[in-house]
């Protein structure tokens, strides 16, 4: 990320409350989906994310991240997600990390394949209307779009194709043009 | 998009894969029952075994890798990653992991070691963790394609001065590369039997190229901090958790002192009213033979 900004701004990195409010754009990372969002929950950095998204602030969710944005998850009864993207998730939908691959994928608006990076992903089964599907691995949306709100199944962050956080930071930038600068 | 197209176990997919775990937990567990306790308290992941470390050198014997019954049951029972462990060098233990579908392998010195050579672990698909005393032993493990490295600390003694020792080493000699040249850095690569390339990799990242866990000897939230503290990406707690008084609350508060380790006010809270942690054992008090961290090479 710090790369593809090329000084145009900064990253910052959220453990706890009161960071969220003055940031541009939100990535939520991969990880654990259920440890993610047990911790959401109890810094109330959960309520933050909801907060800022609702008010139009650009997220770019990859991985378990996608999981947590989601409106819902397959056979998921333990926590819930925050709902802000109308789209089902399964996770580990390929497997577990045996079943992890890589893969070049096509994605609209790409000029050439996109090398995707797959690790224990989770897979959108479901979409609304609302949602602009951007690429798919067989009948699952890997790529999601809508509004604000950019969801990936796979690790943008370990290739150096920064295409998918050029994307992203088009989307932060379209909100400033928007509000006039801040 | 077919599916034979797609490419598995490579060395970027084990250490994403690693990556993934950064500043979380990983819990020793033996049952289902504490699989779902630690998923609850947070963990990232499991490490499914026979028996924690300390009853591992209780019990004495030939330890091994564990019934796949019990790594199964605990498969099924959570949602987060699935860890376990095989002898060192023991390979064919490591293939019936990988045939389970357990998520990594961890090569580990607590079981009694199998072999002189360590398991050719960029064979496989799945991704190895690997203990480590010192820089030299954490590159000779990656260099063989362990895909994250954690300290040996003293296992199943529940005292964190190992650990706090073999990160040290760890660190410090990465520290002391800043500044020489290639010439001296080839020099270090020979004294400390490691790949050049690695060493010179570690110069310039200031860093392990893969991820760096500490383990061995972590029973409290304020242990799980200073490992942090000292450079650690994340923490193993094996007898800390089922070992100690009230696992659940113990769980829970390792998880958190992770996610705040550089805050003492929130660690105050964080450590207050947990109960017992586990007995545990002074590591200078072992004998030679007792001392697990000297398995491996």
């Amino acid at each position: 990320m710090e790369r593809v900004l090329g000084g145009e701004g900064s990253v910052v990195e959220v453990r706890r409350g009161g960071i969220v409010p003055g940031c541009d754009g939100i990535v939520l990372p991969g990880g654990e989906s259920t440890t993610i969002s047990r911790h959401l929950a109890r810094t109330g950095v959960g309520d933050e994310v909801r907060g800022a998204s609702e008010s139009g602030v650009p997220i770019m969710a990859t991985c378990a991240g996608l999981i947590v944005i989601s409106r819902e998850i397959v056979e998921e009864t333990r926590f819930h997600p925050l709902g802000l993207m109308d789209v089902r998730v399964a996770r580990n939908a390929f497997g577990s990390q045996r079943e992890s691959f890589e893969a070049d994928i096509d994605v609209s608006g790409f000029g050439s394949p996109y090398c995707a990076v797959f690790i224990r992903a989770p897979a959108v089964v479901g979409w609304s209307r609302k949602v602009e599907v951007l690429a798919r691995i067989e009948d699952a949306a890997v790529a999601v779009r809508q509004n604000g709100l950019l969801g990936l199944a796979f690790h943008p962050e370990l290739t150096a194709d920064g295409r998918f956080h050029e994307m992203f930071l088009d989307m932060i930038r379209e909100v400033d043009i928007d509000v006039g600068d801040r | 998009m077919q599916l034979e197209e797609l490419r598995f176990g490579t060395e970027l997919l084990k250490r994403g894969f690693a990556k993934m775990q950064k500043g979380g937990v990983i819990m020793d567990v033996t049952t289902s029952e504490q699989a779902v306790v630690a998923e609850e308290a947070g963990a990232v992941a499991v490490m499914a075994l026979q028996a924690v470390p300390a009853d591992i050198r209780k019990m004495g014997g030939v330890a091994r890798m564990a019934d796949p019954k019990i790594i199964m049951e605990i498969i099924d029972s959570v949602s987060i990653p699935v860890m376990a462990k095989v002898r060192i060098g023991h390979f064919a233990e490591a293939q019936i992991l990988e045939a389970m579908g357990v998520d990594m392998i961890d090569e580990s010195e607590v079981l009694t070691p199998a072999d002189e050579f360590h398991v050719d672990k960029a064979k496989f698909t799945v991704p190895f963790v690997c203990g480590a005393r010192n820089l030299g032993e954490a590159l000779r493990r990656t260099k063989e394609g362990a895909a994250m490295i954690r300290t040996k600390g003293e296992a199943g003694t529940g005292d964190v001065r190992e650990a706090v020792r073999h990160m040290r080493m760890i660190m410090g000699t990465i520290r002391s590369l800043k500044g020489m040249n290639e010439d001296e850095l080839m020099k270090v690569a020979r004294e400390i039997e490691a790949d050049f390339d690695l060493v010179l990799e570690c110069r310039q990242m200031q860093r392990l190229p893969v991820v760096n866990f500490a383990a061995g000897g972590i029973a409290t939230p304020a242990d799980a901090s200073l490992m942090m503290q000292m450079g650690a990406d994340g923490v193993f707690v094996g007898s800390g958790i089922f070992k100690s008084q009230n696992p659940e609350m113990m769980a829970s508060a390792i998880v958190e002192a992770v996610n705040n380790y550089d805050d003492p006010k929130k660690l105050v809270e964080i450590s207050t009213g947990l109960g017992d942690p586990m007995k545990g054992i002074d590591a200078g008090t072992l004998q030679p033979g007792e001392v697990l961290q000297t398995r491996g090479w």
